[in-house]
């Protein structure tokens, strides 16, 4: 288990300013979602999650299919497509698009991908000018900063991290007011998208039999970066094809309302190309750039190809204990919540953050909230399995194993249990007077460092049992049913006095 | 009645909160169920299984299957362990037909405790009796893989003298999680915070679960803070009179 | 082997599939349109528009709406139809009219308002939809500050489904087409809500 991961843990956990602003953010998107989802107001909600689903699943069953029709849909609109096997690839391929085109700058819309395959460095690093315009990511930029929520990139700032940033590095006179600071945002972006030779978006859904991407968003930032420079390049895992425009009937009816509480977003972009014959503004040319990384992979899984379903709406995130407690900077991968926690260890291996699929509790909530119901608890429970096996020779699995053997071997026999029981009622502090124990050595220590833990019972229930039927059944029901139904409320505690005494 | 019911009491039951087999078997008595416990059980395999560690969890839930086999109805006081029966002796018995059937054949008699009782027996009220006021822990497994939210709230709206009182926010996790309570103790504790003040913020004396995991969790917490409000498992409240 | 290659034939060894298999037939597209005539449609449309709506009686009444609106700013104005016959393209200070991609761009950035139609209009959750075209181009609804769009009231729709039931594949008529369900806004910085981000802040709807 990284200790860097358990210490990111402990630091998120003791930020209380952080811990005040990701519980306040996702509140707010938890009751937003609730709103738009209500039976009175979505009736066929759980349908449409259902519909969701078996389209993905289809899709994703049959994609090779799916990704040929959608390459030639796009080449007959004279779009072309290109295939990467991994980041690399991609971001060698937008870079020498730029580069054959004299392009300085690209203006970028938000887009999960482009963090995953570290795209704006690589373009920084063949001397162009990547501008990220959705105010978050340009937030982050400036920041140099990953995001911190699938949604909300910059969840995590307060208005004068922001303000200060602002003054800082666009040399503004400092405010704290958002409305100044998003007009200032405005301003300088206008600027870039003005000149920018090239315009990178991701893809919510790539639809095949259309040859189109679909964007959706709030800022307009999206539709900005798809029309006014002459290319427009966009980048989408082989995952998020859905197989027809029709489609997004079910889809647009989730992806809002799970992600912002919103029954559609203020711009939903449907882009099959570059601009036709007729149409006046728009860009020249349009390439779709469709990325493996990994994906393949996973898609080979038969239980686990559900991860890909993806739809990257953020639900579960906000939905999450233990992501609103730790935030999504604590999270190895560019992806966070429990979609990240299932994710991650599939693109880098079970051994890259072994503690990962542990940090759960598997309340379930995420898959509750899942609109295209991936069973998350599920694939993290077979994650935790292969991360025992990938760890098997390290020392603690090793001891863990051995102690669960042991453990097993106790629990197949009935009177080795029992006799368990009577050595740690001997070995473990006894309180008296119904307490519970303070204090724990060793990993115990973990649970007492927290809370009490109860001290074994006087008589186990098998005594008791056993007992009442040695008193023979009348009147060893009644001793029995009297010591419950006595009322006394010392008796009603959990491991109360005549427990323990 | 005549019906026969195994009790499943749990190894947590067991070992550290017997009363609550007592009460459960108390009410089942009274409902006119016969009871008996197969002294050969132990627990349901979920430690090793939530750990990643199936081949142990698979020996443990085949000793489990070998107790319950024939029984008519197994009554468990735990969503979690009625999960881990119902949702995953399969997945752990996939190379195994024999096993696999064998679960699948036993899955549909195994019972949540307050599930038994408003599926099964039909009783909403047992004619229980505890004055006070008493909310109520939704415990994740049993919420979320068992649906199971409306039926301990029945039962608990026909015990004589008891105020039921809803958390805010309802439904959410205690933090327990198995393991989790100790590999993540920090995290643990933070959540466990988390619900008792969502606990205290309903001003209830009582606060009432169908999970020994949870209550073991919560009472935990409740004791190390010192606060007077008492933990009870459904079972106990429905044994009072 | 180009990654083309490599992709695809790693698609088809773990799913077990081969080259030139046909799929299983997909779930049927499910598209539930509820019965609303046009009238209740109109109804609901105005309801839920996220800005300020009108019912026009006239070509000439919606010319009066878009001129208090418009209020002497700057304005372009699209070649739709609907605009031209209203005389709205002729108004004082709005520009129309516009071929050269660039010059259109100059303007749009420049101006105030911006007055669009629409091809629909979906009366849940209340969006207007925008095909790109020679007489509607994407740019007037979204450089401008301002955006308003008047919309005869036969394209007003019940909603998405029905949308993707008259128009089941939108890339054969345009290379774009853009739902607007909102003014352009963010929450970005603290969760507050703040209007006028990339493009419009205020958007009006003229139904005539």
């Amino acid at each position: 288990m990284s200790a860097s991961f358990h210490e990111k843990i402990h630091v998120a956990l003791s930020d209380l300013t952080l811990q005040k602003t990701i519980r306040t953010s996702t509140q707010r998107f938890i009751e937003k979602r609730r709103d738009v989802v209500a039976p009175e107001v979505l009736p066929d909600y759980q349908e449409l999650r259902t519909h969701a689903n078996q389209l993905k699943q289809h899709t994703l069953e049959n994609l090779d299919y799916y990704l040929e029709r959608l390459e030639s849909k796009v080449q007959e609109r004279g779009g072309k497509v290109l295939w990467c096997a991994d980041g690399e690839s991609a971001t060698r391929a937008v870079v020498s698009i730029a580069k054959e085109k004299g392009i300085k700058i690209a203006v970028k819309a938000k887009s999960m991908l482009s963090e995953e395959i570290g795209l704006n460095e690589a373009l920084e690093k063949n001397g162009l000018e990547p501008v990220e315009t959705d105010l978050g990511e340009f937030i982050l930029q400036l920041a140099g900063e990953r995001p911190y929520h699938i949604v909300a990139p910059a969840l995590h700032k307060s208005r004068h991290d922001v303000g200060e940033l602002f003054a800082e590095k666009l040399g503004m006179e400092r405010s704290d007011d958002p409305p100044v600071l998003t007009a200032e945002a405005r301003r300088v972006l206008r600027a870039k998208f003005l000149q920018a030779g090239m315009g990178i978006s991701g893809a919510n859904f790539v639809v095949a039999e259309s040859g189109a991407v679909v964007l959706v968003e709030n800022e307009g930032n999206i539709r900005l970066t798809t029309s006014l420079p002459r290319v427009h390049i966009a980048i989408a895992g082989i995952e998020k094809l859905i197989p027809r425009a029709t489609d997004l009937a079910v889809f647009l009816k989730l992806l809002g309302r799970s992600a912002t509480g919103q029954p559609l977003t203020s711009y939903t972009s449907f882009l099959a190309g570059a601009r036709r014959p007729g149409e006046i503004s728009g860009p020249e040319e349009f390439y779709l750039l469709l990325l493996d990384n990994g994906r393949t992979r996973i898609l080979a899984d038969d239980e686990k190809r559900q991860t890909l379903y993806c739809i990257r709406c953020g639900a579960c995130s906000n939905v999450c204990p233990v992501y609103r407690r730790v935030g999504g900077h604590t999270y190895p991968g560019a992806y966070s919540g429990p979609i990240g926690a299932i994710l991650t260890p599939q693109f880098h291996g079970a051994g890259h953050e072994p503690a990962l699929p542990f940090a759960s509790s598997l309340c379930g909530a995420c898959a509750e909230v899942c609109p295209v119901k991936i069973d998350i608890p599920r694939m993290l429970l077979t994650l935790r399995q292969e991360t025992k096996k990938v760890t098997a020779r390290e020392l603690p699995t090793r001891v863990e194993k051995l102690g669960f053997r042991i453990w097993s071997w106790v629990m197949r026999n009935p009177r080795l249990f029992e006799q368990l029981g009577f050595l740690s009622k001997a070995v473990l502090p006894a309180p008296s007077d119904g307490q519970w124990i303070k204090s724990l050595p060793g990993p115990l220590s973990e649970w007492t460092g927290h809370r009490d833990f109860p001290p074994p019972a006087q008589q186990s229930f098998r005594e008791l049992w056993r007992a009442r039927r040695r008193a023979g059944a009348n009147s060893a029901n009644a001793a029995v049913r009297g010591n419950v139904a006595d009322g006394n409320r010392n008796e009603r505690r959990i491991g109360s006095r005549t427990d323990h005494a | 009645m005549g019906l026969s019911v195994s009790l499943f009491v749990t190894c947590l039951v067991d070992q550290l909160f017997p009363k609550v087999g007592v009460a459960m078997a108390g009410v089942l008595e009274r409902l006119g169920y016969r009871i008996d416990f197969r002294e050969a059980q132990t627990c349901c395999g979920q430690p090793a299984f939530n750990s990643g560690f199936t081949s142990e969890a698979r020996d443990v839930a085949l000793h489990f299957l070998k107790v319950f086999e024939d029984a008519e109805y197994v009554v468990v006081p735990s969503g979690s362990c009625a999960t881990m029966i119902r949702h995953h002796f399969a997945d752990l018995f996939r190379k195994d037909p024999g096993a696999e059937a064998a679960s699948r054949a036993l899955a549909p008699r195994v019972f949540e405790f307050s599930e038994f009782l408003v599926e099964v027996a039909k009783q909403e009220d047992v004619g229980a009796r505890f004055d006070g006021a008493v909310t109520y822990h939704d415990s994740c497994h049993a919420l979320r893989e068992l649906k199971i939210k409306d039926q301990p709230r029945r039962l608990l709206g026909h015990v004589r003298g008891l105020e039921l009182r809803e958390m805010q926010p309802v439904e959410e996790c205690c933090g327990f999680g198995g393991t989790f309570s100790v590999k993540f103790g920090e995290l643990s504790g933070d959540m466990l915070d988390g619900k008792i003040e969502a606990i205290r913020g309903t001003g209830a004396g009582t606060v009432v679960s169908i999970d020994p995991s949870c209550l073991m969790q919560i009472s935990g917490g409740l004791r190390r803070r010192g606060l007077p409000i008492e933990t009870m498992h459904l079972a106990e409240v429905l044994a009072a009179r | 082997m180009p990654d083309r290659e490599r992709i695809l034939h790693r698609i088809r060894s773990g799913l077990g599939r081969h080259i030139d298999q046909p799929p299983p037939p997909p779930p049927p597209p499910r598209l539930m349109v509820p019965p609303m005539d046009s009238e209740q449609c109109i109804e609901l449309l105005l309801a839920n528009f996220p800005g300020e709506s009108f019912r026009a009686g006239s070509l000439a009444d919606a010319r009066e709406q878009v001129s208090r609106i418009i209020a002497g700013r700057s304005a372009i104005a699209s070649a739709a139809p609907v605009l031209l016959d209203a005389g709205i393209t002729s108004l004082p200070g709005v520009q129309s009219g516009f071929t050269d991609p660039v010059a259109l761009r100059d303007v749009a950035a420049n101006s105030e308002v911006g007055i669009s139609s629409a091809d629909y209009a979906l009366a849940d959750p209340g969006a207007l939809v925008l095909l790109s075209s020679s007489r509607e181009d994407r740019l007037i609804s979204l450089l401008p500050t301002i955006h308003i769009a008047v919309v005869p009231s036969r394209v007003v729709i019940s909603g998405l489904d029905e949308l993707f039931t008259v128009l089941p594949d939108p890339a054969e008529v345009s290379s774009s087409m853009v739902f607007i369900a909102g003014p352009s806004k963010t929450g970005d910085i603290e969760m507050k809500l703040t209007l006028g981000v990339h493009g419009p802040r205020e958007i009006y709807l003229v139904i005539v």
